[in-house]
């Protein structure tokens, strides 16, 4: 039930995916939202230390994502009559959309932290600062968090259509196996 | 006769030359100044009010720049300073990079702000009146403040130097900052504190 298996992913798996994805969507509206906020809005300081607390959360869960799926069986291909060339696709989709989300996520904390300071995390922990530094490092990582942010989006959108396209052209289970554990064969 | 003349007068030229030469450069015909970038002897602050509350200070860390100034005909004084705006540091990397972006000084389009005096007028040996064209996110006005001649003298590695400071006050909308900091923040106090290497 936790576990993948050859034919489902597991309960673990899926509530990472879809937690995760509401919360890069979210992330996403909000970044867009957060920094049209001008100096006189209540929420100016508060959007965008919500944003970075998520952002840290999400790295904290993108970790144990990767860790989970490598200790686990990765289930084979829901549509057996898919090509090489889509089962491929797919593939190299979801690579990029972790890696993707790793480096958009260290972006982030290389924006807040340009200057040698920490990032609190609600209150309860900080997280500091790399020793090191670049120059320009908070325009530099500014122009690639916001390039990222819009890619990761796009290729999410890809992503989506094809589980829909899965779903309602090609009726097989590759999005249902992604909302519920499907019994052993 | 003729020829001890001759050579006296030669001598005397020769003197006198070399004379020139050593005097020469604490002379009217050498006033012209480096602005000490390279030893940091030289500042471009800024402060203004936080939400009326506090004083915000900063600095552009890049700039240059040069004066001439002779103290025996100081009113033909002028200085010449540009400075990059995207070396804007107040201590903070996440508003340096709100205040280089569009909200602010757009560094990207604007990436110089200089001021260039056309007229200096001293009231006494060290207060004077610099009127010049200040040009900030691409536009330009005239603009007057007091100066003050901190020092100037030989150094102690055989240089030359003087020293001037000077503040202005800013409008941010003159200047297409229209960015609303609230009613106590729509002026930015600029500080030039620099000391020039003569050359």
């Amino acid at each position: 039930m936790l576990k993948n298996t050859e034919n489902s992913y597991g309960l673990i798996a899926i509530m990472f995916h879809w937690l995760m994805a509401i919360s890069i969507f979210s992330l996403f509206g909000l970044g867009l939202y957060m920094v049209e906020l001008t100096y006189y809005d209540a929420w100016y300081k508060g959007s965008l230390d919500l944003h970075k607390n998520i952002g840290l959360t999400l790295f904290v869960a993108l970790m144990l994502r990767i860790v989970w799926r490598v200790v686990n069986v990765t289930p084979k291909n829901a549509d057996e009559s898919a090509s090489k060339i889509e089962v491929k696709a797919a593939h190299y989709a979801h690579l990029a959309l972790y890696g993707l989300m790793m480096v958009l996520m260290i972006s982030g904390y290389l924006i807040s932290t340009a200057d040698g300071r920490a990032i609190d995390v609600f209150g309860l922990l900080s997280i500091p600062a790399l020793p090191i530094d670049f120059a320009n490092q908070e325009d530099i990582a500014g122009i690639v968090h916001e390039v990222l942010a819009w890619s990761l989006i796009l290729i999410s959108a890809g992503h989506v259509f094809a589980a829909l396209k899965h779903h309602f052209i090609n009726k097989n289970n590759t999005l249902v196996r992604m909302v519920k554990v499907l019994p052993r064969k | 006769m003729k020829k001890t003349l001759m050579t006296t007068t030669l001598a005397t030229t020769f003197l006198a030359s070399s004379l020139f030469a050593i005097i020469a450069p604490n002379s009217a015909l050498a006033a012209d100044y480096k602005v000490d970038v390279k030893g940091a002897h030289a500042f471009v602050q800024f402060k203004i009010k936080h939400l009326g509350y506090s004083w915000l200070l900063g600095r552009f860390n890049t700039f240059d720049g040069d004066f001439s100034y002779d103290d025996k005909s100081p009113n033909s004084a002028n200085i010449n300073i540009e400075i990059d705006t995207k070396s804007i540091d107040s201590n903070h990397a996440e508003r340096d990079k709100h205040l280089k972006g569009k909200d602010f000084l757009n560094v990207s389009k604007f990436p110089k702000a200089t001021f260039v005096s056309n007229n200096v007028k001293f009231s006494d040996n060290e207060n004077a009146i610099v009127t010049g064209e200040f040009t900030l996110k691409g536009v330009t006005k005239t603009i007057s403040f007091p100066v003050v001649k901190i020092g100037e003298g030989q150094d102690p590695w055989g240089g030359y130097r003087a020293g001037f400071s000077g503040t202005t006050s800013l409008k941010l909308a003159d200047y297409g900052i229209t960015y609303n900091l609230g009613p106590a923040s729509t002026h930015v106090e600029m500080s030039l504190n620099i000391e020039g290497v003569r050359i």
